[in-house]
């Protein structure tokens, strides 16, 4: 009796151990296999990979990766700007065996990417946001591009396109980076025509839908009729300018199927210049660079396509700006420059072109916009 | 009279009445089994829908094992995950013994770390053990003011305090952007708005032998005392007498307005120790960081468990399970983030409906004296 009653539970204690060995070394042999063949990178996001924003555009740079040969693309969306993200790039590097990972959201680089480099020393970690100094780890490092460029050539096309002369912009938060977009495209405007004004309103949120569609309705009330934003995922802001039938100007990745009618052109990643060169990188063995920016001329940044509401006149005068921007050395903040509350904040005979220290504490709206930091 | 006589020798004729001695254990049996029961149900409709979708139900369920629990290195992922949320729960579930209803806990974990950093920056050349005090007296005292608003709106001025909550955690997140942004800000932190640090001398360690930091020791200590004060106190009793009929505990003369605002103050100060924590362990500094959703989760936690505290912690293991285990299954089955909510959703509903499974058995009930 007592073997027969005991025959199972041996049985099913044999079998789980066989199930979990077996497990193990499938696992094994699949890390094995692909330390040998394929190079495994991470990606992870703050936000949905479609949110025709931020997120997207690296997540479209990351499905152009997958068809490189040789490569293993694993990614994780909406992961927040906690411990969490500690745990995927760990969790990536562990069960997955990636050896490259590129954490894409800001607030990821300090403490937690900064803190499992120094963990996983052969790891490379890469962070899109421009924040590496030498000070921090040599497995790790930035990469970033310049848009205020680009969001300068929206306002372009916005001058051409506005009837009203008012234009609006919905922006997260008023830190440098949010600053320069908005000041350029104001400036791209009023380089057009002096006469026109930008309406900016924070909404003090990376990604806040409803706020941001709050803010579309109340602009458009204003009385604007372009709008363009830096928020994370600007698709509620083109539907709803869309849908109310103004302009737009899109930003982070392409919006044009939101908006058919009423899309201009818009300022756009373009990371898979970026990932392409640090894929090869790592896998002819150099060392990948700890330190990248570069601009529309590096071709970290492109122009979405032009609209059908774009004049052949607005798009003339756009392509002219942008190949002098191509040549190099152009710059958008150029004195005597002064903000909305009548301080100079660029002098006379000075010009900052988009790689100067000057503009990376911007903290200013220049005059023509409507509107106040905090 | 006859029935008045036999009443009166009833019980000197009568043995001592049959005690069910095993009903306390088949009580618990029963608090365990019908979640489980309803987590077996979630499966279940989870799987269908997975077939839907053309992905296979048996890898979903092997991979949510190896992300959540299957090696070390998933468990420490889950358990860190379950730490921060088992203080918020408390902030849901402690008014809850009341019959409250708060659901503005995430305000209570910002600016209860927002006021531990402030509390923390005069004090940051002194010693650790001195900043620590500090930050957890600060971080629980401002959560336990916040919450406390709530609980004195609804003890003093019947306001509902589902609505008074949530519309005060939209004000606290907004005072907690405009301090960090405004006159808190270490202009240093330029495309980052963040408070000054605390000191890397003052950070919290992660507890030895596993990193986790001592979020969760101290949130199940928390979970063991408030078990305590709610089911072994006097006023946990008054507290769950007056969840149970208002009016009949204030006609017993219970201090009913009281123990509304210290339930809430309670509840608060745990959802403020929590912020206090994350900053002391985490980030080193108050910023959006903080504002990261552990005062909503929180609310599905304390439903799970029923408003009981010790259920918290198995309840908070396993939604901090399903997230560590969520980045494995968009890695490997390619499935959107969505999914898991999509399960999540599918536990918390069915979780919620089998509350009409208690009572249906009779096998659990008490049994002898009827």
């Amino acid at each position: 009796m007592p073997a027969s009653t005991s025959f199972p539970n041996a049985l099913s204690r044999r079998r789980l151990l066989q199930g979990t060995t077996g497990l193990a070394a499938l696992s094994f042999a699949g890390q094995q296999a692909n330390a040998a063949k394929d190079l495994v990178v991470g990606f992870i996001y703050v936000g949905p990979k479609d949110d025709y924003g931020y997120n997207q555009a690296h997540a479209e740079a990351a499905a152009m990766l997958k068809k490189m040969p040789g490569v293993k693309i694993v990614e994780e969306e909406k992961v927040p700007e906690t411990d969490d993200v500690s745990k995927t790039m760990e969790s990536m590097i562990k069960l997955d065996g990636a050896t490259l990972l590129f954490p894409t959201s800001f607030g990821y680089f300090d403490p937690y990417m900064l803190k499992m480099a120094v963990k996983y020393k052969d790891i490379q970690f890469r962070h899109c946001g421009g924040l590496w100094t030498d000070k921090d780890p040599m497995n790790t490092g930035s990469y970033f591009g310049y848009i205020g460029m680009c969001q300068y050539l929206n306002g372009i096309a916005a001058a051409h396109a506005t009837k009203t002369k008012k234009l609006g912009f919905i922006a997260a938060k008023p830190i440098p980076q949010v600053l320069i977009n908005v000041n350029s495209f104001a400036l791209g405007a009023r380089s057009v025509d002096p006469t026109i004004t930008t309406s900016v309103i924070f909404t003090g949120e990376w990604s806040m839908p409803v706020k941001e569609a709050e803010a579309t309705n109340s602009l458009i009330g204003q009385g604007i009729d372009v709008v363009t934003c830096h928020v994370d995922g600007p698709k509620v802001i083109m539907e709803t300018a869309e849908r109310r039938g103004i302009y737009t100007c899109g930003y982070h990745a392409d919006q044009s199927k939101l908006a058919p009618k009423g899309y201009l052109t818009g300022a756009e990643w373009n990371w898979i210049t970026v990932y392409k060169q640090f894929l090869g990188d790592e896998q002819t063995g150099k060392p990948i660079p700890n330190f990248t920016r570069g601009g529309l001329a590096e071709n970290f940044v492109k122009m979405s396509p032009y609209g059908p509401a774009l004049s052949p006149a607005g798009r003339k005068n756009v392509d002219t700006v942008k190949a002098e921007i191509m040549k190099g050395g152009f710059s958008v903040f150029k004195g005597p420059l002064k903000d909305n509350k009548g301080n100079t904040v660029v002098a006379a005979g000075k010009a900052y072109p988009e790689t100067a220290i000057e503009l990376e504490s911007c903290n200013y709206l220049v005059e023509g916009i409507n509107g106040s930091i905090a | 009279m006859s029935s008045a006589t036999s009443v009166t020798t009833a019980p000197a004729a009568a043995p001592a009445p049959p005690t069910d001695q095993w009903y306390p254990l088949r009580r618990s049996a029963e608090a365990i089994l019908a979640p489980l029961i309803a987590l077996c149900a979630a499966a279940a409709i989870f799987s269908i829908f997975l077939l839907f979708l053309g992905a296979s139900p048996s890898d979903f369920i092997d991979l949510v094992w190896r992300g959540a629990f299957g090696s070390w290195f998933s468990i420490q992922n889950t358990v860190q995950r379950a730490s921060p949320l088992l203080l918020t729960a408390l902030c849901v579930a402690i008014p809850g013994q009341l019959g409250l209803v708060i659901i503005g806990g995430e305000a209570a974990v910002v600016l209860g770390g927002l006021a531990a950093t402030v509390a923390a920056l005069p004090l940051v050349n002194t010693s650790p053990v001195i900043v620590w005090a500090a930050m957890a007296v600060a971080g629980s005292a401002m959560g336990a003011f916040w919450i406390g608003i709530s609980g004195w709106l609804r003890a003093k001025l019947n306001v509902n305090e589902v609505i008074a909550s949530l519309v005060l955690a939209y004000i606290g997140l907004a005072l907690f952007n405009h301090f960090v942004e405004g006159v808190l800000r270490d202009p240093a932190s330029l495309n980052k708005p963040s408070t000054y640090g605390i000191g890397d001398q003052n950070m919290l360690d992660t507890v030895p032998w596993l990193d986790v930091h001592p979020g969760l020791p101290v949130g199940i200590l928390a979970c063991v005392l408030c078990w305590v004060l709610i089911y072994r106190t006097s006023a946990g009793f008054a507290s769950r007498v007056t969840g149970g009929n208002i009016r009949a505990a204030q006609l017993q003369g219970l201090p009913v307005t009281k123990l509304i605002m210290l339930a809430c103050a309670i509840g608060g100060g745990c959802a403020g120790l929590a912020g206090a924590i994350e900053v002391a362990a985490e980030y080193g500094r108050a910023n959006a960081s903080l504002n990261a959703g552990y005062g909503y989760t929180g609310i599905l936690i304390a439903f799970l468990a029923r408003f009981n505290p010790l259920a918290i912690m198995p309840m908070a293991i396993l939604l901090g399970g399903l997230g560590a285990a969520g980045g494995l299954l968009q890695r490997r089955m390619d499935l959107p983030d969505a999914t898991i909510q999509v399960l999540q959703g599918l536990i918390f509903v069915s979780i919620l409906a089998s509350d009409t499974l208690y009572g249906r058995f009779r096998w659990f009930q008490p049994r002898g004296a009827a």
